[in-house]
């Protein structure tokens, strides 16, 4: 009678082990299966040149969902960054265009590098915003970057009078040329904004892991009360994480305006909705304290590769919207099982060894 | 009271819930009868509330069967159990503190008319005549978070006795009453028990157990220990079987002389956000290689003053000193690295994040140990995560392993590690032997005393009498705050400790402040 019971309960505990696998590499899975799929389906996918611009499509995403990635291991989420990557984008926009005046009839202007630092400066600092709205002010999470989306974003559409700023090639006479490199240049074959990735996302996966900053943010995010009591300055970690969000935000603010040589305030609406879905998609856990930097990052490729194949498949946009959709709720759905999988495996093992 | 054998209406049959990381119940055969007191008692972390909770339907049993009248049912939810005609006063009081006592008392099956609103008038009149039968003078009306804890208390007794249950569950009913409240529950209990309910009553006071129980069954760590008719069985016998024959091992002492005074605390405060003082200006001292036990009752402010010491309330008042050094960094931190450490009470909330692995969970308070620059070396996180696991004997296969997956003495243990490797002078521990099983405890306890011998200062709060008294130097007791007996090994008796921890609990005048 008591044997019979034990004997199914492992049994199913190896069978969950294979299973348990299998759905922690979904993302992975899902990656391989989109690219084999497209590469059958839509011609030319696999050519070089085509997975070049997929790569600088998906790496804008990759961006955000890196920071989104550190706030929501935190517990939290941050709303504002495609606001942010418009403000930064007029801001950048600004400076090649106009520079500074002081208003005693000089006017300073900034070479590109040193325009490329105000921005992402404006980035880092907007973000510092909604961290200490979030740690001094005790607002919500979600309401403080919803409220400074719309600030943001307003900002941006002032500061131009919601036009464009057109025509970024900047004047050689006032050292303000060169603002296309980060858009449009390339380093050894290899588009610059992908290096930049390359660089941020080597930098963030190793902070995740090797440094106490990156222990820390994955202890606040799986007890706060825990982690204060373990003496990590909680309100530094919160601060630091929506800090980077912002700065990657500016970052990709610079690279849009560079491409386009324009800066156009409405730029990164909804932005904020396919960081999530990449970093959501990439196993990072909207309760916190789970997710990595190399999930998120595969995640933003699954859902960079199934929109351009989409197109080039010539599926509809609206389809392509309903597709994207149930992608992420998939993984939510998986997300969860594999989460209960695990637990019930350990509980059951308890109980039948107390 | 004819204690003639009344029917069984509801059975657990080889009932066990595991919670990750520990067992709370094993294995538990639990008979509740009509018409009677089924009395419930154990030490903290026995696991009655959790028996309780499955009864109820709050928890559902990881395993077992549950019989209703013979017949076995399961309840998904406490809904359910409702519908069956059981019904549970919580300890943690559940209650809507923006919704009126009438409100409160009807949510979820409110009294509608035939257009579905709500009939307030009905269910003012209802309510009232429950409360009525309290004798609190609850009007209907009035808002819960108006009301003192006591009355909550009574309220959330008012809605339990509005089921009309056949099965009525009371975890500690009285932990907030007065003395004259508790003789009108007793009231309402025997008129209750006239009319053929069966009631379960969970309680730590013996004195009360004994005067209105029929019934009594003992729970030790999770187990059924005993049970038996309350007329066939004395103090002596509930002791016995909630502490267990197998007398705890708290390892001897050694015999070592502590040295000077490593810590000082004076005239510390802490405001209650009700009023009044959480903490009320407690003073002592400590001396390297000493174990210091703080005895008292739930509440009586130990964890609050820990809470105070390790710089957690803002709001606190008080000095301290670390080896006569005044102590100016206010917070937790830059305390922890001044050499003070706390092993918080609540394991899952405060001690552990239980999604991290065991040697993160180790390292966590002590990373800057294991930097150069800002770059943690893996080895000498691992030199140190080996060492621990080595020296408090924590049994884990792979220290990579998420911490949940431990039994809750190892968990313990992780606690005990992270602190120790924080290189602390003063180790504060909160309850360091709850919900471990025997095993772990005496781990634990030799533990304390070996870093003792080191020459650390322990400051521990238990609510236990067999352990402050078996494993301190001295005995301080708190009361209500306050810091109410210090007593040499040598001088404390159990009953002076009792006494001490009981001063100011007496049956307290309404309405006015009980202490100046």
């Amino acid at each position: 009678m008591t044997d019979i019971p034990a004997k199914a309960s492992v049994a199913s505990a190896s069978n969950g082990s294979v299973l348990l696998t299998l759905m922690k590499a979904r993302t992975f899975i899902a990656l391989i299966a989109v690219l084999i799929f497209f590469s059958i389906a839509a011609p030319n996918f696999l050519s070089a040149a085509n997975l070049i611009l997929m790569s600088k499509h998906v790496a804008l995403n990759a961006f955000l969902a890196m920071g989104m990635t550190f706030v929501i291991i935190t517990g939290g989420i941050d709303l504002s960054v495609g606001s942010i990557v418009g403000l930064c984008g007029m801001v950048a926009g600004y400076l090649v265009l106009n520079g500074i005046d002081l208003q005693v009839g000089y006017t300073i202007y900034f070479n590109v590098f040193e325009i490329a630092l105000i921005t992402l400066a404006v980035g880092i600092l907007i973000g510092a915003v909604n961290g200490l709205l979030i740690t001094r002010l005790n607002v919500a999470p979600f309401i403080a970057t919803l409220g400074v989306l719309y600030v943001a974003r307003g900002l941006a559409l002032l500061s131009s009078d919601g036009r464009t700023f057109p025509n970024l090639v900047g004047k050689p006479d006032l050292g303000t040329t060169g603002f296309g490199f980060l858009g449009a240049g390339r380093l050894f074959g290899l588009p610059v904004s992908i290096w930049i990735l390359v660089v941020v996302a080597l930098g963030a996966a190793y902070l995740a892991k090797y440094t106490p900053l990156g222990r820390h943010i994955f202890a606040v995010g799986g007890n706060e009360r825990a982690a204060r009591i373990s003496g990590v300055r909680v309100n530094m970690v919160k601060m630091f994480v929506y800090m980077f969000s912002g700065f990657c935000a500016a970052i990709v603010g610079l690279i849009i305006s560079s491409e386009l040589m324009a800066s156009h305030p409405a730029t990164g609406e909804s932005f904020e909705l396919n960081a999530i879905a990449a970093a959501v998609l990439g196993g990072t856990s909207m309760s916190g304290g789970r997710g990595t930097i190399g999930g998120t990052i595969v995640g933003a490729f699954v859902i960079g590769i199934l929109s351009d194949g989409l197109v080039m498949m010539g599926v509809s946009s609206f389809w392509q919207m309903v597709i994207k959709g149930l992608v992420i709720i998939v993984a939510v759905v998986v997300d969860q099982a594999q989460r209960r999988l695990q637990q019930r495996v350990t509980l059951m093992q308890m109980a039948k060894a107390g | 009271m004819t204690a003639a054998d009344h029917d069984v209406i509801l059975k657990l049959e080889d009932v066990s819930k595991v919670y990750s990381g520990t067992v709370a119940v094993k294995r538990a055969n639990f008979e509740v009868r009509k018409g009677a007191v089924n009395v419930l008692v154990g030490e903290n972390g026995a696991g009655k509330s959790t028996l309780m909770k499955i009864i109820a339907g709050v928890e559902q049993p990881t395993v077992g069967r549950i019989l209703l009248e013979g017949e076995e049912v399961s309840f998904s939810s406490s809904g359910d159990a409702v519908n069956r005609g059981i019904g549970m006063v919580f300890q943690e009081l559940n209650l809507f503190g923006n919704l009126t006592v009438a409100e409160n008392i009807f949510a979820t099956r409110e009294i509608t008319n035939r257009f579905r609103k709500i009939d307030s008038r009905e269910q003012d009149r209802r309510a009232a005549e429950f409360l009525e039968r309290l004798e609190a003078g609850i009007r209907p009306d009035m808002l819960v978070e108006d009301l003192r804890i006591g009355q909550q208390q009574l309220v959330e007794i008012a809605k339990a006795v509005s089921l009309d249950a056949r099965i009525l569950i009371m975890d500690e009913p009285t932990s907030a009453l007065s003395a004259a409240e508790v003789e009108i529950l007793f009231k309402v209990i025997a008129d209750l028990k006239a009319r053929g309910v069966a009631i379960v009553y969970i309680s730590h006071r013996l004195e009360e157990l004994i005067r209105i129980g029929d019934y009594i069954t003992v729970l030790r760590d999770g187990r059924i220990t005993g049970q038996e008719k309350m007329k066939n069985v004395d103090t002596q016998w509930i002791v016995r079987q909630m502490i267990g024959s197998d007398a705890k091992d708290f390892a001897k002492a050694d015999g070592h002389i502590p040295g000077e005074e490593i810590f000082r605390a004076e005239d510390i405060c802490l405001p209650r956000v009700t009023g009044g003082l959480a903490v009320d200006h407690v003073s002592l001292s400590l001396r390297a290689g000493e174990i210091l036990g703080i005895y008292g009752l739930m509440g009586a402010g130990r964890s609050e003053l820990f809470d105070c010491i390790m710089g957690r309330h803002g709001h606190a008042t008080g000095t301290i000193f670390i080896a006569g050094k005044k102590i100016r960094e206010r917070d937790t931190t830059r305390r922890i690295r001044r050499g003070l450490a706390l092993i918080p009470e609540d394991r899952q909330r405060e001690g552990l994040v239980s999604i991290l692995s065991v040697a993160s969970n180790l390292t966590l308070a002590s990373l800057s140990r294991f930097v150069r620059l800002f770059h943690i070396s893996g080895a000498k996180e691992n030199q140190a995560v080996t060492q621990m696991v080595r020296e408090l004997a924590i049994k884990v296969a792979n220290p990579a392993q998420e911490v949940s997956s431990l039994s809750g003495g190892n968990q313990q243990k992780v606690v005990i590690g992270k602190a120790l490797l924080t290189g602390p002078k003063v180790l504060l521990m909160d309850e360091p032997s709850r919900g471990i099983d025997v095993g772990a405890k005496a781990d634990v306890f030799r533990t304390m005393r070996k870093l003792s011998r080191d020459g650390l200062g322990i400051l521990f709060a238990t609510s236990d009498l067999d352990e402050v008294m078996a494993l301190s130097d001295r005995i301080a007791v708190m009361s209500n705050g306050k810091l109410t007996g210090m007593f040499d090994r040598g001088d404390a008796t159990e009953a002076a400790l009792v006494a001490a921890s009981a001063l100011g609990h007496g049956p307290i005048p309404h309405g006015e402040p009980a202490y100046d």
